[in-house]
């Protein structure tokens, strides 16, 4: 039988563990980044950026050039990281409370002057690192600690949805994937790949969203959250390739 | 006459002297009485070979800041009021990261929105404000168009002195005013020059990491501890600038910066020739405050005079601090008007003749 080895990139072995609760998908995510930029040969030119949450625990474990900045600000700083580093591939790792809320403006703003940047967010539809609050992602009816009955449109409002913000926007790519099976890891790991060719062509700004298990905050095991992904998260975000440039 | 003997108004003399200095990055948003530094750098940037970008908010302009000094680059935003009340939790994130980088206050009048004329009501947010978590910078304040272009390349010495935030405060009659300067000389930075910058690493070597200083240190904060009090001290001891106008033998002294220590000066020379012994001491950091200076004051002092464009006396704290409450201190306190150096005078005179009120 033929067998394939699955090997992390050194540079992700060397450093400290990351801390990750058993099952998220930041240990997934954040990888798939990693790997891609080595097999591209950039991983040790690479910069990457992170907010303050749960995504920042890869600073510690990956060893390459990283900067931690404030919550909400990891894509503005990793903007200006890339402004003043043009031949440095430049990335910022963030989730979905950091870009689509606190950070908001940012995230729409660097793909209104195309940043030539990278941007990979987690869509675990909570605050992780805070314990799990209601996220603009949090879907309608889910309950969270600071939605205990359950989100609410009339209160809270729909869940936001980046790849509809930004529809016709001309950057060089979106694109969301999900980690619920081998099949959508190895098809999220193409689009975050894309990603970086689109920077290293100077195309412009790419973002690749990626639905991810937070199974602390969602009481949930792993393998049910990874279930809950697929029957309840991508019926409200699919998966898919959005806006590519170049390519109708 | 040569060229870099100009006539040009402070906020864009700013401007030229930071990319005279090497400044390569700058971000900024349109608030009044700084927009001509935005304005003159989204021509003049781009032939210095630099980045110049009108951000979505302030928020923006001073994260892409960070991550510019974070890479390595002399970095410079610009703001005003409101704007710079946005910059606050970033300095904090500049002071806890150990970067360098410059930042510029042409501070307005009033609180809220307040107007667009001149005032000096910006003086605690600088000197006590910036951000959450026991903050310090180091705050130059220029008091011509010259001193503004000589601030600002020692401003980023400085800066990567200590790898520390330094921020110029100038108000807006000295940022709109057009005088004579001398600019320096074109130079560039070397962008690789840190060992510390993120910039890619090469084969062998390991990660930087551009995160809260205290993460490295001994036990946390035990060490941090040490080193930001270090710090600090060091910047304390080593910054202070002033000057002092026949300060020796004065019987009144003034304390002011900015604009209204040029008309202290002229105060001081109008006095002298009356025969009333008046004298000045011009900040010219107010952090670290200039104790030092007050240390020249004689026996014959009979107090001092605040002159300052603050509703409040924002100085007057650090002033009876620096002479250790052993003075009387009296104000003569404006908000939106330039002090008059005639006024300077009576109050003076006022003081001598006991007719003056105290302010604290
Ligand atoms: C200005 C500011 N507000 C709030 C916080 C607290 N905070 C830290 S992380 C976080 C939420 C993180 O959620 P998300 O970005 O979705 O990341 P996750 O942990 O879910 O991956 C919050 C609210 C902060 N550090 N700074
Ligand atoms: S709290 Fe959620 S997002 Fe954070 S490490 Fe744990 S599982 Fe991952
Ligand atoms: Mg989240």
């Amino acid at each position: 039988m033929a067998t394939k080895e699955f090997k992390a990139p050194e540079m992700l072995r060397t450093g400290d563990p990351t801390g990750f609760c058993p099952g998220c998908g930041h240990g997934t995510v954040g990888r798939l980044g990693f790997e891609v930029l080595d097999e591209m040969g950039l991983l040790e030119k690479s910069i990457s950026v992170y907010d303050v949450a749960c995504d920042s625990l890869y600073m510690w474990a990956i060893d390459t050039d990283c900067v931690g900045t404030a919550h909400g600000r990891a894509i503005a700083t990793a903007a200006g990281v890339k402004r003043v580093r043009k031949d440095c591939p430049v990335w910022a790792y963030v989730g979905d409370g950091a870009s689509y809320s606190i950070g908001f403006q940012h995230t729409v703003w660097s793909a209104v002057r195309n940043e030539n940047i990278t941007v990979v967010i987690i869509n675990n539809g909570v605050f992780g690192m805070t314990g799990g609050q209601m996220a603009p992602t949090t879907l309608i009816g889910q309950k969270t600690t600071s939605s205990p009955a359950g989100r609410r449109a009339d209160v809270n409002g729909y869940p936001m949805d980046i790849t509809k913000i930004l529809t016709g926007q001309d950057i060089a790519y979106l694109a969301r994937g999900s980690i619920d099976t081998v099949a959508n890891i190895n098809k999220t790991k193409k689009y975050i790949r894309k990603a970086f060719e689109k920077q290293m062509n100077n195309e412009g700004f790419s973002l690749v969203e990626v639905l991810a298990p937070c199974p602390t905050n969602w009481g949930l095991s792993p393998h049910d959250s990874l279930e809950r992904i697929r029957n309840e998260v991508m019926e409200v975000f699919p998966i898919g390739e959005y806006i590519e440039r170049g390519v109708k | 006459m040569a060229d870099n003997e100009v006539i040009m108004k402070g906020n864009e003399a700013l401007a030229e002297a930071a990319i005279r200095s090497g400044c390569r990055f700058f971000s900024g948003y349109p608030i009044t009485p700084q927009t001509e530094i935005l304005e003159y750098m989204s021509w003049r940037m781009e032939e210095a070979g630099g980045e110049a970008i009108q951000t979505e908010d302030e928020l923006c302009g001073a994260y892409m800041l960070f991550g510019a000094a974070a890479a390595g680059a002399r970095a410079l935003s610009t703001s005003a009021g409101p704007g710079f009340s946005l910059y606050q939790e970033a300095i904090s994130y500049l002071v806890g990261s150990d970067l360098p980088a410059v930042l510029v206050d042409v501070s307005r009048i009033g609180n809220a929105l307040g107007d667009i004329s001149q005032s000096q009501g910006d003086y605690e947010l600088i000197r006590k404000g910036n951000g959450h978590g026991d903050t310090m910078v180091i705050a130059l304040t220029p008091a011509s168009v010259q001193e503004i272009v000589d601030d600002v390349q020692l401003a980023y010495e400085l800066a990567e002195k200590y790898l520390h935030p330094v921020i110029i405060l100038y108000d807006a009659a000295i940022g709109q005013m057009m005088e004579g300067v001398t600019l320096p000389e074109m130079s560039e930075h070397d962008i690789n020059k840190f060992d510390w910058s993120v910039k890619g690493i090469e084969k062998g070597q390991h990660g930087r990491k551009i995160t809260n200083v205290s993460y490295f240190c001994d036990n946390m904060y035990v060490g941090y501890e040490k080193y930001l009090r270090d710090k600090y001290k060091a910047i304390t001891d080593n910054e202070q600038r002033w000057e002092n106008v026949e300060v020796a033998d004065a019987e009144v002294v003034c304390v002011a910066y900015g604009i209204s220590s040029r008309v202290c000066k002229e105060a001081v020379r109008n006095a002298r020739a009356e025969g009333i012994k008046l004298g000045l001491i011009r900040l010219k950091t107010i952090t670290p405050f200039p104790v030092k200076a007050f240390e020249e004051i004689g026996p014959d002092c009979k107090g001092i005079e605040v002159v300052e464009m603050s509703i409040k006396g924002q100085m007057v704290d650090d002033v009876a601090l620096a002479t250790k409450c052993n003075i009387p201190i009296y104000g003569y306190l404006t908000s939106y008007l330039v002090p008059d150096s005639e006024k300077v005078i009576e109050v003076a005179k006022d003081i001598l003749a006991g007719k003056a009120e105290e302010v604290l």
